[in-house]
């Protein structure tokens, strides 16, 4: 009931922020986090080229060690690519890309499983059997594979790569939020909402759907990293992003060609971008699962 | 026990045939095969003939009654581009593919489970704090990321160790492995340990939350009022309940080996089946793609049955349960 919990609301926020700078690790997480967010969103700014404006590249300077100066004097301070791209614009933008796919991806699968799952609980019978028989199919296969598979069939871009990420992990949702809301189905306010004869809508939107939601958003902090390290995987094997708009990993993909040669530069500092994005996200969404799990702290209490 | 498998087994058929509907339906969706395997300076006759004697000239669901007739009999059809049966091809490189698989799961498991128990027992110290920490670097880190960078060390930088192949093979008990030369084992150690380190945190974290778990209930209270020694606690009492998990996310995991591998193997150039699939995708060669997730479903269904089997060995309660039901 949304009325009980409100009252520790506020309280629980400034807990939970609490939590999360209190540890040392956890607030790496979070400035990582922050400073990663910052920059995707305001990187355009202050990246000192377009990169995927082709006539603003140079091709004399490509490939240039970090720290550089190039033919018109611009610095590259991490280096350029084999097109002469800056790296560090370069991987400003492959980020913005990285992460616009790990946060489209994981909204969209959380709206899906969640009202898959919600029906599911709801309404039991076969709606139920065949939702779940569905997501048993799904969960029973890496999700990589299945992305995998889903792409060579669509082909290319951003849009479908969401795609293939949002029909492999809905799935997921689906199993916890009817989990939860099963549990949630014996409870006396959602008697009573049946009592007062609300409409089915109201009563899964309005009063399952809050109640479930926590465990969900938790998650999902996690998944959001999953996702991105999947569609840099999937972006690395040549069936993600398309080339014209790199990623991250397509970015570590181009310069994984030059690495035997010695251009380390061109994949390794996309990959240290990546891995510190996904560590960052995995640590505050660590850390809040630990926090916000009733059941530790209980084990907590008893130590 | 036996209706049990029996049911099982049923249900895999249906999953099976399901599977394999899909699975046509996808391909069928990549793009025109005849625009990649017929040179264009073709003539339209010669076009014509390569499309009849391909099959493609059929509409989807006759070609589909075919694959399916010809699967009943073991046949999952021809290589567009090997022109060879495409169960042999993947068959030849399977034991590659499990190589690395096992390698990688066994190195999880001898690594991941002690540290789990370390950072259980030592919940909230410092060590397990930096285990738990490492292991979140470990699950962070993409694959393929952790591949190219341990060729960039290891065999790039420091010439250590090959960078791509399978190197020499041998034979141990009539199986024939890279882990029975030197040079295999040489090859081996780059790959394995990339595919292995997402799982290693896996199975880390998995055991300390068992061991968490585990130690507060009643039983271990009880006992330690028994005076039992300590080791017997912890390698006979807690360890079993532990392993449930543990067995459940192997059997998972063991297939997302199998599939992960398809990056591995295409960074390590190891010939195995990933690569095949990589190369199949890129020249649309149909029968391959099938037959490639076909045999895959199958593997899985099979993974899926040995671990729903051993849990009854390690845990007595479900064998229970189904004995009443």
């Amino acid at each position: 009931m949304k009325g009980t919990a409100s009252p520790g609301r506020d309280g629980m926020g400034s807990k939970i922020l609490r939590e999360l700078v209190g540890s040392p690790s956890s607030l790496i997480g979070l400035v990582i986090c922050v400073v990663v967010v910052f920059l995707a969103i305001f990187g355009p700014l202050v990246t000192s080229q377009d990169p995927y404006d082709l006539s603003k590249l140079n091709i004399m300077d490509n490939r240039l060690p970090p720290g550089s100066v190039g033919i018109d004097g611009a610095v590259y301070v991490l280096g350029t690519d084999g097109q002469g791209r800056d790296m560090v614009s370069a991987m400003i933008y492959g980020l913005r890309t990285s992460l616009l796919v790990g946060i489209l991806t994981t909204a969209l699968a959380m709206v899906i499983g969640t009202t898959m799952g919600l029906l599911a609980a709801y309404k039991g019978g076969w709606v139920d059997t065949i939702i779940m028989r569905l997501v048993d199919l799904i969960l029973g296969f890496p999700m990589m594979l299945l992305a995998l598979i889903l792409l060579a069939a669509l082909g290319p871009g951003i849009d479908k790569v969401i795609l293939a990420l949002v029909a492999v992990q809905w799935a997921f949702y689906a199993r916890t939020i009817r989990g939860t809301a099963l549990s949630e189905m014996n409870r006396e306010y959602i008697e009573a909402a049946r009592c007062l004869a609300l409409s089915e809508r109201r009563i899964i939107f309005r009063h399952l759907l809050v109640n479930c939601l926590p465990p969900v958003i938790v998650i999902s902090t996690i998944k959001v990293a999953g996702a991105i390290s999947a569609e840099a995987t999937l972006s690395f094997l040549g069936l993600g992003v398309p080339i014209t708009k790199p990623s991250l990993g397509l970015l570590i993909s181009n310069g994984y060609r030059y690495l035997l040669s010695g251009s380390y530069w061109i994949s390794i500092f996309p990959g240290i971008l990546l891995m510190l994005t996904i560590f960052g996200i995995n640590i505050v969404g660590d850390r809040l699962k630990e926090v916000l799990n009733p059941r530790l702290q209980e084990n907590k209490a008893v130590e | 026990m036996l209706v049990f498998i029996l049911r099982r087994l049923i249900q895999s058929v249906v999953v099976i045939f399901l599977v394999s509907i899909l699975v046509f339906i996808g391909v069928f969706s990549i793009g025109n095969p005849a625009d990649i395997l017929i040179p264009a300076e073709a003539s339209q006759m010669e076009r014509d003939a390569a499309i009849k004697s391909l099959g493609l000239d059929k509409p989807m669901y006759e070609q589909y009654f075919i694959f399916l007739s010809n699967a009943m009999k073991g046949d999952l059809g021809r290589s567009f581009v090997f022109n060879q049966p495409t169960i042999s091809l993947i068959t030849a490189r399977m034991p590659a593919t499990l190589e690395l698989a096992f390698c990688a799961l066994f190195l999880s498991l001898v690594i991941g489970i002690p540290l789990g128990m370390i950072a259980g027992y030592k919940a909230n110290s410092l060590l397990d704090r930096t285990i738990m920490t490492g292991s979140i670097l470990g699950f962070s880190a993409p694959t393929f990321w952790t591949a190219i960078l341990l060729i960039m060390v290891f065999a790039v930088g420091l010439h250590w160790l090959p960078p791509s192949g399978r190197g020499q093979l041998g034979k141990i008990l009539g199986i024939t492995t890279s882990l029975a030369t030197w040079d295999g084992i040489r090859h081996l150690v780059l790959p394995v340990t990339s595919l292995s380190l997402f799982k290693i945190s896996l199975v880390t974290r998995l055991t300390r939350s068992g061991i968490r778990e585990t130690l507060p209930m009643d039983f271990v209270k009880y006992a330690r009022a028994k005076g039992l020694r300590k080791s017997r606690i912890v390698f006979v009492h807690v360890f079993r309940n532990v392993l449930i998990p543990i067995v459940t996310v192997v059997g998972m995991e063991l297939g997302s080996l199998i599939a992960f591998g398809v990056v591995t193997e295409t960074i390590y150039a190891w010939p195995g089946t990933g690569k095949l699939l990589i190369d199949s995708i890129t020249r649309l060669d149909r029968p391959m793609i099938v037959a490639w997730l076909m045999i895959t479903v199958m593997l899985f269904i099979v993974i899926n049955l040995v671990v729903d089997l051993s849990y009854s060995l390690i845990d007595p309660r479900i064998r229970l349960q189904r004995k009443k039901s």
